[in-house]
Order: structure tokens, then sequence, then C-alpha cells
């Protein structure tokens, strides 16, 4: 190894190293701050100190942890039910089912996978309107269960499932819900994982849609009321820490748990 | 046949869409052209757009290609420290750039005791550098992302092609220009897309860390969008003239992206 070469690659691992370090330290900076007083937090103190007891106290006091739970976890746990279901059935039916119009309704979707958001919540909040469902679960629910990343997710991942295996149970007498239910789901049972992370991520962690829908405190996700304490004028930031670490850690479970699945679901979809 | 039924189910979601004709007429398209705030945001999101998706490709595939050299130790550590920013909600983790760039914050506080800085910044207060944070912001939330994807399509290159390379004596950077990045073309322009798409709709991070100020300096259109429809004084219809500005955009850029991906083949 020339000297060339040895500088090279302590530049590389410096870079790692400043990479990780960087990426790693807010969460660092997460914890240090639950145990810190506001002022502190403000003051830019990252050593650990003795208010974390206190933080929690404040942090119960201000917020009615229960339904703030019940709400995200309620909303995370039947949108990903039921977006599983559909969609899984919508990319399995793209897949199997040969018909004239499907690779033109399919593209169809694909167009409208490239629509932001932004672009059709207001519309969506007017129709949301009209049918008396602000502030209710089934608005945050409905627009999502049908999730058009989610069926191309599954219908590339169909390409994969043995076409015997779907032939061999029609003959021993099989209905196509029969052969959906008993014989793709548990065959595909490690694209039903991955899909499960991707849509209770997403869902958990969604801000926007909630914000405009959710107009009363006790429908609040702990995503809003963490957003709303931290934009008080004069916000307590160790509550606040407190809230966030409530926030990110059933991801962060997941994550390190699944870790393999996790990331295979994010490739996944362009494999 | 389950998919028309599937298909209907769906399309009864999404039909709202087509409400916005009823708002329609030229009124809104005059009223946008005359709208200093909508340019603002425009031009706020574009510069987003530009400054930012780029720096965070080059530094993905950067990070990337490091990670995928087999004679660096500690590999699966340093892949999941990068990637662990993607498990954040982007409401926690804007709190969090929030609490950092406090003017007496952490980071100007570090700046300072390393010398970068005599004076602390004003991060949230002054326009140029509130955008910074949120580029930076953004960044920090995104770059793992992007990488794990290229570290997935880098794994399937054949070991052969670097092989080839090395007996021709092609230099370590050409490789990476050359090689490298053609092949990773398509995995690009995918992710090139998505952040653009992502981009364009960027909120929870500017409501959460700067709230669209200071003066608008970090207004997007989706923040945009937001404060006209549930904000300021209701205007459904306006709104969604602007939010057609931003379907536009993206179908452009899109198209902008993949024309000049084929281009260069």
């Amino acid at each position: 190894m020339t000297l060339f070469d040895r500088v090279q690659r302590a530049m590389v691992y410096v870079l790692l190293s400043l990479a990780a370090f960087v990426s790693i330290f807010p969460f660092f900076w997460m914890i240090v701050g639950s145990t810190n007083t506001s002022a502190d937090i403000i003051r830019g103190k990252a050593s650990f100190g003795d208010q974390l007891l206190i933080n929690i106290v404040n942090f119960l006091a201000s917020v009615d942890l229960f339904s703030v739970l019940f709400n995200s976890t309620f909303i995370a746990v039947t949108t990903t039910f039921f977006t599983l279901v559909v969609s899984s059935l919508a990319g399995y039916g793209f897949e199997m089912f040969r018909s004239a119009f499907r690779e033109r309704v399919f593209a169809v979707l694909l167009l409208m996978l490239s629509i932001p958001f932004a672009a059709i919540m207001v519309p969506l909040f007017v129709m949301m309107a009209r049918m008396g469902m602000i502030n209710t679960y089934s608005a945050i629910i409905l627009p999502t269960i049908s999730s058009i990343f989610i069926i191309f997710y599954f219908r590339q991942s169909t390409k994969a499932f043995p076409g015997e295996l779907r032939d061999a149970a029609r003959i021993d007498g099989l209905n196509e819900w029969q052969i959906f239910f008993r014989i793709y789901i548990p065959v595909m049972r490690s694209t039903y994982a991955a899909a499960t992370i991707i849509v209770f991520m997403a869902n958990w962690n969604n801000y926007l849609w909630p914000l405009i829908v959710l107009q009363t405190n006790e429908m609040k996700t702990i995503t809003l009321v963490i957003s709303s304490l931290a934009s008080a004028y004069y916000p307590d930031f160790g509550l606040v820490m407190v809230g966030t670490i409530l926030a990110t850690l059933p991801t962060l479970v997941v994550f390190f748990v699944l870790q393999r699945l996790f990331v295979e679901g994010m490739v996944g979809s362009i494999k | 046949m389950i998919w028309p039924i599937i298909w209907s189910l769906w399309m009864s979601f999404q039909t709202g869409r087509g409400m916005n004709t009823s708002f329609g007429g030229f009124s809104n398209i005059k009223r946008l052209l005359g709208d200093p705030v909508f340019f603002r945001a425009l031009v706020n999101t574009l510069t987003f757009l530009l400054i930012q998706v780029p720096v965070m490709i080059f530094l993905g595939l950067v990070l990337a290609v490091v990670l995928n050299s087999p004679t660096i130790k500690g590999r699966a550590f340093f892949r999941t420290a990068i990637f662990l920013p993607c498990v954040t909600s982007l409401v926690a983790y804007s709190i969090l750039f929030k609490s950092m760039f406090a003017t007496d914050g952490v980071i100007n506080n570090t700046l300072i005791a390393v010398h970068l800085l005599g004076d602390p910044i004003s991060w949230l207060g002054q326009p140029f550098y509130a955008k910074v944070v949120i580029i930076l912001a953004i960044t920090w939330r995104w770059t793992g992302y992007n990488m794990i994807f290229y570290l997935a399509a880098l794994q399937n290159i054949d070991p052969a092609i670097y092989e080839a390379a090395r007996i021709d004596g092609v230099p370590r950077r050409a490789q990476f220009f050359r090689i490298i990045i053609p092949i990773l073309k398509p995995v690009i322009l995918f992710t090139a897309i998505i952040s653009t798409i992502g981009t364009l709709q960027l909120f929870d991070e500017v409501n959460n860390i700067t709230a669209g100020g200071p003066a608008d300096a970090t207004l997007t259109l989706s923040l945009y969008i937001y404060n006209l429809t549930f904000r300021f004084m209701p205007s459904f219809g306006y709104a969604a003239t602007v939010s057609y500005v931003i379907v536009l955009l993206v179908a452009v850029l899109s198209y902008v992206q993949f024309f000049v991906a084929r281009d260069r083949k």
C-alpha cells in the first residue's frame, strides 16, 4: 500500500465517520434534551441533565396520553390492515388476470402516482366536508387505503409468484378467492411484512392530512400534538423532547427488529 | 374479475380532483399571475429543489460507492447509521432541527468552539440562513434513503466490469464517472424523480422549523396552499389553481429528467 492509498483510505473513514456522526447526533440530542430544561436545550447543553422526570410529568400534564396514543395507533393499524387487503388484492389482480385494458389502467395509476398530495388535498377536503366526515377517523383512513404505491409494489412482487402453484390449486378445485387467501398470502408473507412496515410508518408519521382533517384535541395524533407543542410561542422543549421520543420510538423499534425487511421493502419497488 | 371492483373503489376516492373545474374560470389564473406571494413560494420551492436534490444525490452516490467497497471495515454499522434518519417522522426531526439551530443553540456553540464561526448566526431569523437550515434538514433526512437505492443497484453490477476496468488501467475517479454513473443511471433517474416530487410538496419541515418565515423566505407551494385554504380566508378555488401549478411542475420536470437521461445514452 502506497502512502497515497493510505491517505485516501483514511479520508474515506473520516468521511464515513462524519456522515455517521451527523446522522446519529440528532437522536442523541433528542435523548439528552429530554433530560434537560427547555432553557438548557435552547442554550445548546449537550450533556445529560436531571430533568427527565419533571419533563415526563409536564408532558403528561399537557397531553392526554391515552387518547393521543389510541388515535395514532388506531389510525395506523386500521389503515395498514385495509391498505394491505385492498392494495395487495389489486396488485395480485393486475398481474394475474388478463384484460384488454389492464396495461392502460395501470399506466393511468402510475401517472397518478406522480401527482403530489398537496395538489389533491383541497378537493379531497371539500369532498370530505360534503360527506360530513371532517374530524372523523374515516376521513383519515378512507383516502389512504387504496395506495397506488402498494398496488405497484404487489404487482411487481407477484411476478415472482409461481404460476404453477395457481394452476395446481385450480385443478384441485379452489376458487379464485381461496387461491388468494389460502395460497397467495402465505407464499407472499415476506412481501406483506415489508409492505406492513412501509404503510404503518407512513401512517404513524402522517402529518399534513390529519392536520387538516382532525380538528379537535381529542382526535389528535402524536404527530399533531408534538407539532403544536413545539410551535407554541415559548415552547417547553423539555416536554417536547419527551413527545418526540414517544413519536419516534415505534418506528425505531420496528426498524431495528426488522431491519432486513425494512430495507428490502424500500428497495423492492424498483427491482 | 377482481380488479375492476378495486378500480372503481379506488376511483371513488379520487374523483374529487375533478371538482376544481366547477371553481375554475380565468379569474383565478389572473390572480395567480399578479400574486407576489405565489411567486415567492414558487421561487423558494424551485431553489430548494435545484440545490438540495443534486447535493443529496451526489452525497448518496459517494457514500454508496464507498460503502460498496469490500475493504472498508464496519460497513454494516456505517450503513445502518447513515440510514437511521429515515426512520424519524418528518415532524419529529423538524422539531429537533428547530431546537438545534436556535441562536444560542448547539450548532452555533459547536461552530464557535471549533472556530468556524466568530459570532452566532441567527439561523432561523435571517432569510438566507433559514433556507440553508431547511436544505440541511432535508439532506439529513433523505441522503441515507437514496444511498440504499444506489447500494442495491451497485451490488447488482458484475464484478467482472471492475476487473476489466482495472486491467485496462482506468483510474478510480474515471471509474466513478465513466462506469458507475452510467450503469446506475436508471436508479439515479428514479431517485431524482422521487426527490423532485417530494421537494415540490415540501410542507412538514417548513411548517415546523420556520413556519414559512422569516418574511416568507421559506414559504413553499404546499404551505401556501395550506395557508390559503385553512389559515387565511378559505379560498378553495384559488388554492386549487395553485395546486395545478404543482401538477404542471411535476409533469414538466419528470419529462425533462427522462429526456435528459435518454439523450445521453
